[in-house]
Parts: structure tokens; sequence; C-alpha cells
């Protein structure tokens, strides 16, 4: 039973490894948790999930897979909260069959028809039907997924809980790839690191130094080595204005973060998409332009070359001759690209906008081609994967 | 696999998932790893494991500059190279110059101890891995001395995490993991409780009501925790400030006493005071 709950969780995107599953296994036949599904769920929780923005996606595929298995952990519909119940008797029971009830036996016997009357429905429900209150009669329609096919178990506790733990969802924003924060992309950055001794030597090398004391018979002979730092060059290329607007605040974060991580940090600006010239200045750009084959000459094949842009625009502004919006440009910026990218073997594009929506605007489609499918989300997990592809070598 | 079971003691609040992973690692013997907002008590929870089991703790605090050797042995050449320039009798044995850290100190103890390893992120990204031998097997070599060290009884490890710096894979599948998530109204009525056993009801359900109340204002940079709440609390008992002077007619529009100690940072305070200043405004 428990393998497929595995799969299940493999199938969410979970990276559950065999080890983590024996030692859950390990655990449960040592009688950590006790006979109920609440006790598994936080054991499960604990030994397959290393990692709080899988949270949400476990409780998910949790509640997914113990669906119409929690009547084995013993979770009875006798244990309905009252109050629940009588809201539900409002919606579900008619004015004439309130009236009968009251006449037969009150609230108690009202509850015992309602209890029967929901199981009923539950097998009803098993068969294919849906289930209460779809029509946002039911407490339970604000649970994100499978509005409809919510079984009553879940909405039972004995711990005054309204909903089961996994279905509250409590981490749904520690998922991968919601907010990123100056801290965040420079944690992200700091893959990128490259420590290496350049320059000055100030630093008392221990160990060299007792060697050559030792091998120098007792005297001291001192050694000094440069201190290590972070020796990866990074050239940044920004798109800036038009469509870029909308994402003005992620691309200064990501600026200021790159800015204080990298002390090898080369910027320039652009608009759209790459020509014969760029620039430094924004309030100067028109005045003082800087040739983009100048950039070329002036930085080694060492540096990694990262552009961000929302990469939407008309295909023609990439493909044709005099295709730009600013400018004639006499060679199309597909030509531009490809130089830089024969330059710079270590390359990335880092896209604002979201992953899902890319394959819809052609231009963006273009690019990621141009660009080998090195095109990355700017989200955290974005970032992680296009700080790997930088590290990558490449010859 | 021992019968200890952990369930938070009398100054420290555990929620049933925490207990539940706690007990976990216990029986196991397999580190925990332990992540969640500052001030939220992971450091505080070895402490209290210890308290609970009646076992020694031994603590390890990470910094920048710690290596994963530190914690197993140090070897102080510069220490014997003194000596053999004063022709110091110990210099012969190298075992005289052999620094114990506090994973073999926690191997050594007879008794089963809870080693607490705390915020590991800060360290060199390639720490975890460094240690994975040893946290797995219990066990390491110490190549000045040819001698293996064995842990007598596998001590109770607690990791504790801030973030910022993934774990490598192979470190994580070797933990169990917990998440403290910030405490709901009632478990932090429960903490606050523990904490100050002789305080008014209404004066908790006040201070709670402005702490939760703060802790929605949108873009504050660092949110307040329970540590700060609970220094609050015992500034507001300290000052004898009475329950009327946390309500107010205007919730937004009204700046809780002794509010430095809940927002620690000048951005977030200049925020607020702007926010409540325009309510005010809007209010009249």
């Amino acid at each position: 039973m428990l393998v497929n709950f595995f799969y299940t969780l493999k199938r969410a995107q979970i990276p559950v490894s065999i080890t983590e599953y024996l030692s859950l296994l390990k655990t449960l036949s040592a009688g950590v948790a006790g006979a109920n599904v609440d006790d598994f769920y936080y054991l499960a929780r604990a030994a397959l999930v290393k990692d709080e923005r899988h949270y949400d996606r476990f409780d998910q595929a949790f509640g997914t897979y113990f669906k119409g298995l929690e009547e084995k952990f013993g979770v009875a519909l006798a244990d309905l909260p009252d109050e629940w119940l009588r809201k539900q008797a409002e919606l579900m029971l008619s004015e004439e069959e309130k009236k009968e009830i009251e006449a037969l036996g009150g609230w108690e016997k009202l509850m015992e028809t309602l209890r029967e009357r929901l199981q009923e429905q539950q097998k009803r429900h098993q068969g294919g039907n849906k289930w209460i209150g779809t029509a946002g009669r039911s407490p339970f329609g604000a649970y994100g997924y499978n509005p409809e096919g919510i079984r009553i178990g879940q909405g039972s506790s004995r711990n005054q809980r309204a909903v089961k733990v996994w279905d509250e969802r409590h981490y749904k924003n520690l998922d991968d790839n919601v907010e990123l924060g100056t801290r965040n992309i420079k944690m992200a950055l700091r893959r990128l690191r490259q420590f290496a001794r350049e320059g000055a030597t100030e630093e008392l090398d221990l160990d060299d130094t007792i060697s050559s004391t030792a091998r120098n018979a007792g005297l001291l002979d001192i050694k000094m080595v440069p201190e290590r730092h972070n020796a990866v060059k990074v050239l940044l290329f920004l798109d800036v204005g038009g469509s870029m607007d909308y994402h003005i605040r992620i691309c200064e974060e990501l600026f200021s973060a790159a800015r204080n991580e990298f002390k090898h940090l080369e910027y320039y600006y652009f608009h759209n998409c790459l020509y014969e010239s760029v620039w430094k200045d924004n309030y100067r750009r028109h005045a003082e332009r800087i040739s983009t084959m100048d950039v070329i000459h002036t930085y080694g094949r060492e540096y990694k070359l990262v552009f961000v842009g929302d990469a939407t625009m008309s295909p023609y502004e990439i493909m044709m001759a005099g295709g730009s919006v600013e400018h004639m440009n006499t060679e199309p910026g597909v030509t531009w690209m490809q130089r830089m990218l024969e330059a710079y073997p270590h390359a990335i594009w880092l896209n604002p906008r979201e992953e899902q929506t890319w394959d819809f605007t052609p231009s963006v489609k273009m690019l990621k081609e141009i660009m080998h499918g090195r095109m990355y989300p700017m989200t955290l997990e974005g970032l992680d994967r296009g700080m790997k592809t930088l590290k990558r070598t490449v010859h | 696999m021992s019968d200890l079971r952990f369930e938070g003691t009398d100054n420290y609040v555990a929620t049933k998932d925490l207990m539940m992973a706690v007990n976990a690692a216990i029986t196991l013997t397999r580190p925990l790893l332990v992540k969640g907002e500052p001030g939220t008590g992971k450091t505080q929870l070895a402490q209290e494991i210890a308290h609970s089991l009646g076992r020694p703790l031994l603590e390890w605090h990470i910094k920048s500059t710690t290596k994963a050797q530190q914690g197993l042995y140090e070897y102080d050449a510069v220490a014997r190279l003194r000596d053999s320039q004063l022709g110091d009798e110990k210099v012969h044995d190298i075992a005289n110059y052999i620094r114990r850290g506090k994973m073999w100190e926690a191997f050594e103890s007879d008794e089963q101890p809870v080693l607490l390893i705390d915020e590991i992120d800060k360290a060199d990204i390639e720490f975890p891995n460094d240690l994975l031998l040893e946290l797995d097997r219990m066990q390491f070599h110490v190549y000045e001395t040819k001698e293996t060290v064995n842990a007598r009884r596998r001590p109770i490890v607690i990791i504790t995490s801030n973030n910022e710096k993934e774990l490598p894979d192979a470190f994580l599948r070797r933990c169990f993991f917990h998440y403290i998530r910030f405490p709901e109204k009632e478990t932090m009525e429960r903490i606050v409780n523990v904490h100050f056993p002789d305080l008014k009801k209404h004066l908790l359900s006040a201070a709670l009501e402005t702490f939760f109340d703060l802790r929605e204002v949108p873009g504050l940079k660092k949110k307040p925790s329970t540590s700060e709440l609970l220094d609050w609390i015992k500034l507001l008992v300290a000052e004898d400030i009475p329950a009327e002077a946390l309500h107010s007619d205007d919730a937004r529009s009204f700046i809780p006493p002794l509010h430095g100690a809940l927002l620690k940072n000048e951005q977030d305070v200049h925020l607020f005071e702007r926010l409540v200043f325009l309510n005010r405004r809007n209010a009249g």
C-alpha cells in the first residue's frame, strides 16, 4: 500500500528517495506513530520531505492519496461536529421534513436522519455523482484543489479543527518560484562562486609554514598566500523600457543582489533586442552609446554572459535588418546575439515573464532557440537552474 | 531503539507535528534538521529535549569560518612547533596536541547526549557534506594518532538552519526534517502562558491581538516573532501597562506602547508610523 503512496509523491515531483522511504517504514515498525492518520501524516512528512517549499505539494499528494482510505484509520462519521450538521440540515432538509422530524422526536432524531442521509450521499458520490455543496453552500468550497469532491470525513475532527491538517495547506506560499527578495537572489547567485587565490599575498599559510620550517631545521620560515575570494566574472545585459516596465522591481532586486555578490560585474542596457550598440546610463542613452563590438573585445571569454529581458517584441525586431523600433539597424538582432554567444560560451537569458506564457509569444520562442534553450524564468528555482548552467564547463 | 519520548516541557510548547519529528529522530537516532522563521525556538528545542529527557547537552555553534574538522578534532601544530623550539618533553607524543571537538565529546559521552549543531547554514557550502559519514555511522578516524573514534551511544543530533544556504541532498536524505511554522493564536496563547503564568487574561488577549495585527502590516521587512512578543510582554509587565492602553477604537490608527521591542528595523518603524498617520488622517 505504501509503495503506491511513495510513487504518488514521486509523481507530485517531491524528491523522495528509497533511503527515506525505508527509514519511514522503520519508524513505523518501531511504533513511533499511533494508529491514526494524523500521526502518520506528520511522520511521513518528517521522514520524506526535506524542504518546506515541498510541503504544499506533499499536502496535496497526501490528500489525493488518502481520499477514501480514511475509514481504515477509523475516522468515523460519528465524529461530525454538531454545528456543522446543523448547518447542513438547513440546506439539505426541506421545511416539511424538518417539521416531520420535529414531530417525530426533535433534534436527536433529526441528527440521525441526517447522518443516514449523508452516508447515502457518500455512497452515491463514490458511484461518480457530485457531492454536496458545489453551489457555494458547503463550508469546504475554499480549499484550492478539487472543490467538489469533498468527503464528509474531511470536515470532521476530534481536535476542533475544521478541516484536516493537510487540507489546510498552510505551506502554500512556501512553494518554489513565488517571491524573490534581494537576499534570496543573493543566495541563488552564490552558486556561481568560484574561489581562487589571486593578487597580493596577505594570509599566513600555516601548513606550508610548518613544513618549510621543518625542512629549514626548525627555524621559522613564514609562508604567505593571497586571500581566497570569488573570482567569477559576469557580464550583464538588461532590457529596459517598454514592456519591461512591469518587471522593474524584480530587475532592480536582481541587479542590486548581483552588484553585491560579484566583484567583477559589468552591465549594459539594451532595448528589446541586442543590436550594434548598448549604453550604460539610461538618462544619456542616445548621447553615449558603446559599440557592442567594443564590449566583445574588452571582456575575455571567461566572463559569464547574462541577459535579462522579457524577450517580448515583434519577430521582425530579431530577424530583420531595419526591424528595430528605435533606430535603423543594418544587421538583424539575431546576428548580434550569435556574435555574443560565440564570444561567450557561458550564457543564459533570464526572463521575468512566467514560464507557462513563453510559448504564446513567437519572439520568446525564437530567442530561446537562439540561446539553445538556455532561457530561465526569474524565480528562485529558475535562477538556480540558470546558475547551474553557467557553472557547467563548455569547450 | 529506545522508549524515550519527547512531549514538550514546562516552558516549551511543542506542537504535535514537532513531537512526532523529534520522536522519530530519537527512535532511529538519526539527525533532526529544524528550520523556521527566526525566533520560533529552533535552538531552544535542543535544550528542552536534553532537559526533558535528562540528558547532557553539547552545543556546537557554527560560524562562517567553522570547518567540519573542528567538530571532530584539531591538531594544534603551532603549539607543538613552539614546544619543540623550547625543548619541551611533551613534544614527543603527538596526542598531546590533539584538541577534541564537540562531536568527539558527544561520541565519548557515557550517557546518550543531545548534540546541537546550531545554524549549520552559516558555514561553507561543503560543510554538511564533510560530516556525512560521521553523522551516518557516528565514527571517524584520527590520522595523527591512527585511532578510530566510535560513538559509545549514538547521540541525539539536532541541527538548525536559517535557510541561508541550500543543504546538499545527500545530507538531507540522512536527516528527519521539520519546519517550525509560525504559531497560530491558540498555540501562541499557550506559549505566552508558559512564560508568564500570572499574566492577566485580558492583558494577554489585548497584547496578542496587537501583535498579530502588527504582523499583518503589509511590507514589513522583519515581522516580529515569538521571542520579540515575549520580550515585549516582559516590558509591558515591568512597566505595569494596563490592558486598556492596548485597546483603541480604531486599531489601524494606533501605535502600541513600547513598540520598539516588536519592530527592530528603523525602516519598519517609519513605515508603520506613516501608515498609522495616513489612517488617522483618513479617519479624521
